[in-house]
Order: structure tokens, then C-alpha cells, then sequence
């Protein structure tokens, strides 16, 4: 059977970064409903990280995260000064020294990746979808989220991708093949928004259209969510939505705004934060020894 | 006088033929890819087991998601209506009547004539409807049916925090993984979708009688759930997923005597 929600796993180590000069070495796991990604930075710049499917249990996953962001470099654990677990999962990581909610990462970490502009962030993970305001600190201000419901979601994309049988890293550019934008989906609830799919399929509506239908329907309530908290420039998105052109084109033209162009692995925002936390711990401790 | 009520739901079509008010034939399918077929088929069935024909049914009224379906209908009536009226013809003492369907659950709070004085309607969430227990059953690889009668032998309650089924599916998962009995997990999945249908229905106050119809009141397992979070008892007619037809045929048989047709 193929899983056409399965995406591609991956790491990567920065091919110009000696590690064994660096005076802190960090590390930040964000172990989320669905992804989990694991970061080394060196004195603040990052050096390795990897992107997982989160398994049955959190601690697994980040030892499976960080296992393998270490692959490849000669880094051992015992090297490391400082991990800080973010996440769904990041109370629950026994060899991490500290846990920091992902909404404060998300935001550190988008003031990093993107520069200190940065005043909204949009993340759009597996399981709930957060608007985040913050300073040129990368502090957050204010924030908005869903957690409690799949519509808006990159799980509910994947029971879409599951339905049309199509790859879920292929769903944004074929959602926009399309000469003129259908109708939205009307239902919210992604139970019976499949419903609503499947009746348009077999109506003969091809793939294409209904996979437009979603992805405007999905747009439409990430940006009520958007609006309520109020939006201000510059705008970035993270998440692993933020990799669906088919949402991100559609969101910039109902905002009439253009998010930044991601540097960056746009999914790694939360890992990122979480790195520059533990760095900022290590200082402190250092400073304070 | 021959009378019909049928109810176009989101997944299944019911039909009940009275005869001068008494019930003489009743009829269930799903609704299929081909709702508007399944629904003059199963009509032209139930009039036939009747005992009658086409021709000689004076008024019919339908309701339910799809009540525009069926352009033979005399006339329409709101699912509230309907499940009200039902209510009262099977169960006169009936306060509150909760009706759960695979796709909208409804609260209405009625009177001793059976008239709705108020109510409240979920249909925007799978959570509070009859697609989550099927959305449950297929994670845990069982039949619908089987749930509830599973879940009766449990005696633990385990709590499930996703409200979402798309979410709950995943938790439902999780726990079998971490080694959670199929019994106490269809238990937590019938407590989960019955705080939900008492928190709407409590919107509306609860007044006893409390009758619970449609689809899901066959689940005695979710009925169990209801009854321990409502804390009040809960009454389920025989085919409940009938009542709400039922309701629309006594429409109908009371319009055609109004209208002189008797």
C-alpha cells in the first residue's frame, strides 16, 4: 500500500563549521505531534539537524532525532553543553536539561532564520497551527493557536493526500493547476470535508480542483486566525505547511502580503529556538559560575 | 389514508408508511453513491410492503441533510421538528429528546404536545456525531457494532485529550501501542463522545424524560457513557434511528386530515 502522507526524511551537517573550535555547543529538539527535529548549533550557528516522523512515544523520537543529527559528525552526546526539548512531546525527553514551550522557540527561531524584521510568525505543524507575534528580540508579544481541531492542520492535509492518493510534498503545486479557483470546501471538519471531497469525486470534479477546494478552504481559516490576531510586517511562515505552495500562494494573495523567503529548512524554526536557548542557558551558567 | 415520512440522512435513507396513523411499513438503507435512486427505491418498497400503491399516498413529508432530494415529498420538515414529533409519538413523557446521527447531533427540549421550545444542533464537527465512533472503530480494527458491547466490560476509564477525530484517531492508536485494552479504549472513546453530546445538550437544560434516538442510540456502549455523564436515566425506543421518519409520517397523516382527506 503506498502512504501517500509518508514525506521524506533527511539531515544535514554544515560543510564549513569545525565543531571542535566552538566554545558552546547546543542543541534543541522539537518533538512535535508529527515531526520531530533535532539541532547542533555551534556558538549560534547552526551546524547539523535532522527531520523525522515523530514515533509512538517522545522519547524515543528525540533519541532517534539526535541520534541522527549526529550521524555523520564525530559529535558525541557527552559533547554537547546544553539541550533544551521543545514541543508536543518536550516534557516528556528525559536526557534534555531543560523544556521551553514552542510557541517562545517558534519565535526565537524565526528572529534567527530570518533576521530581527520578523514580527509575525505563522507556524503550521501537524497538529494545531499558531500565529505569533513578537519584538526584534525574537520575544513573543502575543499569540493565537489551534490545537484542538484538525481543519487548518498538516494532519488534515495528509487525510487529504491519503483520500486522493496523492504525495503529500506534491499536493501544493498540483492544487494550482487550475484555470479558474473552485469554491472552498464547506465543511470545517476534515471528517466530513473528506466527505464533501469524495462527492465531488465522484461527481467526476478531477484531483487537481478538489485539491484547490481544500487547500483555498484550509487558507481561508489560517487566515481568520491570522486576522485576529492582527498581522504586522515582516511576515514568515514555518511548519511544515509552510513547504505546500498551494496554501502559501493562496495566503499571500488573501493577506496581499508576501512572507520572507525562507534562508532556511523552514521546519526546523522550532529546533533553532530551542538551540538558542540552550547557548543563551550555557552563558548564563558560565558567567554566573 | 395511507401517510409517509422519510428521512434523507447524511449516510442513511429511512422511510415509514402509516396506514389511517398506524405504522405499516418502515424501511433503512444507506444512502450510496446514488441518494436520490436509493430514495425513490426504498419509497417505492416501503408503500409496497404497505399494502398500497403510489397513487393512493395522500401526503408525504420528508426531512433530514438531504430532504430536498426527494422531489415527490408534499412538503418538508426541519429535522428538529421531525425528531420531536417522533419522540412524542413513542415516548409522550419525553423532555429532552438527543438525537445523534452519523453526521449532526441535535438537543431539543419539547413540550408535553411534543412542540420544540428550544434546541441546539452540532453539525460543523464529527466529535459529537456518529462519524467518530466509526472513525474510532476503524482505528482499532473493529466493527462498529462491536465497540459498544466491548466497551460494557470495561471498568476503567482512561481519558483521551484529543477533542478532534482526525486527532483522537491518532490517540486511539497511541494507545493500543502502549498496550491500553481494546475494551477500556472503546470506553474512553464513548465517554469522549458523550461529554461532548452533554455539553450541547446542557446548553438547552436537561428536563426529564431524556430519550436518546437516532443511529447511535443502538450503541449501548456510548448509551452507558451518556447516562454516567448526564447522571440522569436515559430511554431509547425501539429502532431508534426510525423516530425521526416516524415524526415526519405524523406530520403528514395530520396535514392530509387537515386538509379534508380523510
Amino acid at each position: 500500500m503506498v502512504e501517500y502522507w509518508r514525506w521524506k526524511e533527511y539531515r544535514w551537517t554544515s560543510p564549513d563549521i569545525d565543531w571542535k573550535t566552538a566554545k558552546i555547543i547546543s542543541c534543541g529538539i522539537d518533538v512535535g505531534s508529527v515531526s520531530t527535529q533535532a539541532v547542533i548549533m555551534t556558538d549560534g550557528q547552526l551546524y547539523a539537524y535532522s527531520n523525522m516522523r515523530t514515533g509512538s512515544n517522545s522519547p524515543d523520537s528525540a533519541r532517534n532525532g539526535l541520534d541522527w543529527a549526529l550521524k555523520e559528525t564525530d559529535i558525541k552526546q557527552e559533547n554537547i553543553h546544553f539541550i533544551v526539548a521543545t514541543g508536543y512531546g518536550r516534557v516528556n525527553i528525559p536526557f534534555a536539561n531543560k523544556a521551553i514551550t514552542e510557541i517562545a522557540c517558534h519565535a526565537r527561531g524565526a528572529n534567527f532564520m530570518y533576521g530581527p524584521t520578523v514580527r509575525t510568525v505563522l507556524d503550521m505543524g501537524g497538529q494545531d497551527c499558531k500565529a505569533i507575534r513578537c519584538d526584534d528580540k525574537g520575544k513573543v508579544t502575543a499569540f493565537l493557536m489551534n490545537d484542538k481541531c484538525a481543519a487548518g492542520t498538516g494532519r488534515g492535509m495528509e487525510v487529504f493526500a491519503d483520500l486522493l492518493q496523492v504525495h503529500i510534498e506534491e499536493v501544493g503545486d498540483l492544487s494550482l493547476q487550475v484555470d479558474k479557483e473552485p469554491p472552498p470546501v464547506s465543511s470545517t471538519c476534515v471528517v466530513f470535508a473528506k466527505s464533501e471531497a469524495s462527492a465531488l469525486l465522484r461527481k467526476g470534479v478531477p484531483k487537481n480542483e478538489v485539491l484547490a477546494a481544500y487547500c483555498s478552504a484550509m487558507s481561508h481559516r489560517v487566515f481568520s486566525l491570522l486576522e485576529r490576531l492582527g498581522v504586522e510586517k515582516d511576515f514568515v511562515i514555518t511548519g511544515g505547511i509552510s513547504k505546500n505552495t498551494g496554501i502559501v500562494k493562496r495566503l499571500e494573495k488573501e493577506m496581499g502580503l508576501t512572507p520572507l523567503t525562507p534562508r532556511y529548512d523552514p521546519q526546523i524554526a522550532g529546533g533553532v529556538g530551542a538551540a538558542l536557548f540552550a547557548k543563551s542557558l550555557v552563558e548564563k551558567q558560565r558567567a554566573g559560575a | 389514508m395511507i401517510t409517509a415520512g422519510i428521512d434523507i440522512g447524511a449516510k442513511s435513507i429511512k422511510v415509514v408508511v402509516l396506514k389511517d396513523g398506524q405504522v405499516a411499513a418502515k424501511a433503512i438503507d444507506l444512502g450510496g453513491f446514488d441518494q436520490k435512486g436509493t430514495t425513490d427505491r426504498l419509497f417505492k418498497k416501503a408503500v409496497a410492503e404497505a399494502g398500497a400503491t403510489e397513487a393512493e399516498v395522500k401526503y408525504v413529508v420528508a426531512t433530514g441533510a438531504g430532504k430536498d432530494e426527494f422531489l415527490s415529498a408534499t412538503d418538508k420538515v426541519t429535522e428538529v421538528t421531525a425528531d420531536a414529533r417522533g419522540a412524542h409519538m413513542v415516548h409522550p413523557k419525553s423532555r429532552t429528546v438527543i438525537s445523534i446521527g452519523a453526521e449532526e447531533g441535535r438537543a431539543i427540549k419539547c413540550d408535553e404536545q411534543g412542540k420544540v421550545v428550544d434546541f441546539a444542533i452540532n453539525e460543523k464537527c464529527a466529535a459529537g456525531a456518529g462519524a467518530f465512533t466509526e472513525a474510532m472503530a476503524r482505528a482499532l480494527e473493529l466493527k462498529v457494532e462491536d465497540l459498544g458491547p466491548l466497551s460494557l466490560k470495561s471498568d476503567n476509564a482512561v481519558p483521551m485529550n484529543a477533542q478532534c477525530a482526525v486527532f483522537a484517531e491518532s490517540e486511539v492508536v497511541s494507545l493500543v501501542h502502549a498496550g491500553t485494552s481494546k475494551q477500556d479504549i472503546s470506553r474512553a472513546i464513548h465517554d469522549a463522545i458523550a461529554s461532548r453530546i452533554s455539553s450541547m445538550a446542557r446548553r438547552i437544560s436537561i428536563e426529564n424524560d431524556v430519550l436518546l434516538i437516532g443511529g447511535v442510540a443502538k450503541n449501548p456502549g456510548f448509551v452507558a457513557s451518556l447516562k454516567r455523564d448526564l447522571a440522569t436515566d436515559v430511554f431509547v425506543p425501539t429502532d431508534p434511528e426510525f423516530i425521526s421518519a416516524l415524526g415526519a409520517a405524523h406530520i403528514a397523516h395530520d396535514r392530509a386530515v387537515a386538509k379534508g382527506g380523510a
